[in-house]
């Protein structure tokens, strides 16, 4: 079986986020990167498809050089190969197609992509690569089998879970519940030492055009301060809820 | 030219966040000078989407389970019979699995998590949140079909009659490679993505045998129960009760927080809620900062008195 893990690289999630030039761009001063939580319950799982079943795994990320950091942790995890299209990642729909035009060239069973990336949270980067490429999906996914050319695959859907059955070639939004947080894993020296050596192709990008475009920020307008009410005092509480701010 | 709504049902009704959908679908209608048609599946009440102004409803209907392909293709079918170049979904669990799929089909910029009305239409520019609700980017969609995602409890429902005839719709459906083998759903629970009221608890509650508290004052508020990160990966809740930035969005009208010290991580998860009330013992944790109501007190004794606090409330009103 061959997997293609996507991997964001995107910033830590205890990061201050601020902007420069005139709110045009995000402020990158500082500010410590990570493989996308979501893509790494997911390259996790596939680590465990590698360990049990023998399945070659490579990671991908669209962007430029400054990603590579991100793409050797996720070779320090244990992926056997690294793809970098060479681009800068505007949107969804750009990226996905230059997605595919690797996935074309590779023969891939099982595409595994994070739900949404914890910056831009766009969340369809692995739907828009299942309809290119008339796979199946599932998204929100918590739990996933293979057994020769079927997967039994678990979605979360609001309010509850829903088991699936798909057949290979497959994309998922994956989750956690893929694999546990305690299942997750930080890179050993022998890990970070073998990383060095495995293969990290950079590839042309296809040239993919972008349908929409960030052309400014904004931060949140600051709230006010708390309002504190004492404990022996619940009935002032329900007050302010009732009178004050119409939400019982 | 129209504009293009999917109004999704539960149950063969037309769900209460669709009417959010219809309300910004008009408001984007009403600046393009044209009306808003509807998709709905299998739904016995949709002529109540008038109330929100939908002029049209097509009305599909399919057997078996939601397939996020089929849903996709007579969407896109739609789309292309009635003429619109502008799609608007919800954020819904069913919405955000299946929208790629028709922006794809449509050759569509597809922006989610959209707060407000479109600030242009050309270039056409509308208003997201990014980084899990720490800041928002002014998006500007280039291609000619255009789908907007509309973040939960963003835009609000809007009242504004207009006639509305329902029709059915036929499609043709494509075949799909997924197939729904159960589904394990609570139909007695009010969802989070669904509810106005949440209330959640952290690593303050000590553990899973106290969460009769949670789920009490949930049950007088009528609200979804929700958890911190910590008590999810401890395994005191299930996951899907896990809010924050790795977890579920919320956007309830209120949250209330107990014991949850407010982890930055936590935060972003809820920022979109209107109303936030945190119940801490700890005076300097994080979320009295992001809070609107703080009670600093021990939750074994503030919760079972608001609990029967709010009994009386209820009982009143």
């Amino acid at each position: 079986m061959k997997i293609l893990v996507c991997i964001s690289h995107v910033p830590d999630t205890t990061s201050k986020i601020n902007f420069v030039e005139n709110d045009t761009a995000f402020d990158t001063n500082g500010v410590q990167y990570i493989i996308n939580p979501n893509d790494e319950f997911g390259l996790t799982r596939a680590m465990w498809f590698k360990e049990k079943e023998g399945a070659e795994v490579d990671v991908i990320n669209v962007g430029g050089p400054e990603t590579e950091s991100t793409l050797r942790k996720a070779l320090a995890i244990g992926a056997d190969k690294a793809i970098r299209v060479n681009t800068e990642a505007i949107e969804a729909s750009q990226v996905a197609q230059e997605i595919v035009g690797v996935i074309k060239a590779g023969a891939y069973d099982l595409v595994i992509a994070g739900r949404e990336s914890i910056d831009y949270n766009g969340g369809m980067v692995p739907g828009m690569i299942a309809a290119m490429i008339d796979a199946s999906y599932v998204n929100n996914c918590v739990s996933l089998e293979i057994s020769g050319d079927k997967a039994t695959a678990v979605r979360e859907i609001d309010g509850g879970k829903e088991t699936l059955t798909a057949s290979l070639p497959l994309v998922i939004g994956g989750q956690k519940g893929l694999v546990e947080e305690s299942d997750l894993k930080i890179p050993n020296m022998r890990g970070i030492m073998m990383a060095r050596k495995k293969p990290l192709d950079i590839v042309e990008p296809l040239g993919a055009e972008a349908k929409a475009n960030m052309v400014s920020y904004e931060k949140p307008a600051p709230k006010g301060e708390v309002k504190l009410v004492d404990a022996a005092n619940i009935d002032e509480l329900i007050n302010l809820l009732h009178n004050e701010a119409n939400v019982l | 030219m129209s504009v293009l709504i999917y109004a999704e049902t539960e149950g063969g009704k037309v769900k209460k966040a669709a009417f959010e959908v219809a309300s910004y679908g008009k408001a984007v209608a009403d600046q393009m000078g044209c009306e808003v048609a509807a998709v709905t599946f299998n739904a016995s009440d949709a002529d109540v989407l008038g109330n929100y102004g939908v002029s049209k409803v097509m009305n599909f209907s399919h057997e078996g389970n939601f397939d996020a392909k089929i849903y996709a293709s007579v969407l896109q079918q739609a789309a292309e019979k009635s003429g619109a170049t502008t799609l608007v979904v919800s954020s819904s669990a069913d919405s955000r699995y299946l929208t790629p799929l028709v922006a794809v089909g449509l050759n569509a910029g597809y922006a989610t998590n959209v707060v407000s009305a479109p600030s242009s239409l050309a270039p056409f520019t509308v208003k997201r949140s990014v980084f899990t609700n720490k800041a928002f980017t002014h998006a500007e969609i280039s291609s000619e079909n255009k789908i907007i995602g509309v973040s939960n409890n963003s835009f609000g429902s809007i009242e504004n009659k207009v006639s509305c005839t329902v029709e059915d719709f036929t499609a043709s459906v494509a075949s799909s490679s997924v197939s729904v083998d159960s589904v394990d759903k609570a139909t007695d629970k009010v969802t989070i993505a669904d509810a106005e009221v949440v209330v959640s608890g952290g690593r303050g509650l000590k553990g899973p045998e106290n969460w009769h508290m949670i789920e009490d004052l949930a049950e007088v508020l009528g609200a979804a129960t929700a958890c911190s990160k910590p008590v999810s990966d401890m395994g005191w809740r299930p996951h899907s009760e896990h809010v924050g930035q790795t977890g579920k969005p919320v956007a309830s009208n209120l949250y209330i927080a107990i014991g949850v010290s407010g982890a930055i991580q936590h935060l972003a998860g809820i920022n979109s809620s209107k109303v936030k009330v945190v119940i801490n013992s700890d005076p300097e944790a994080p979320f009295f900062k992001a809070a609107d109501y703080g009670i600093v007190g021990d939750a074994f004794e503030v919760v079972p008195q608001l609990i029967e606090k709010l009994k009386a409330f209820k009982a009143q009103a």
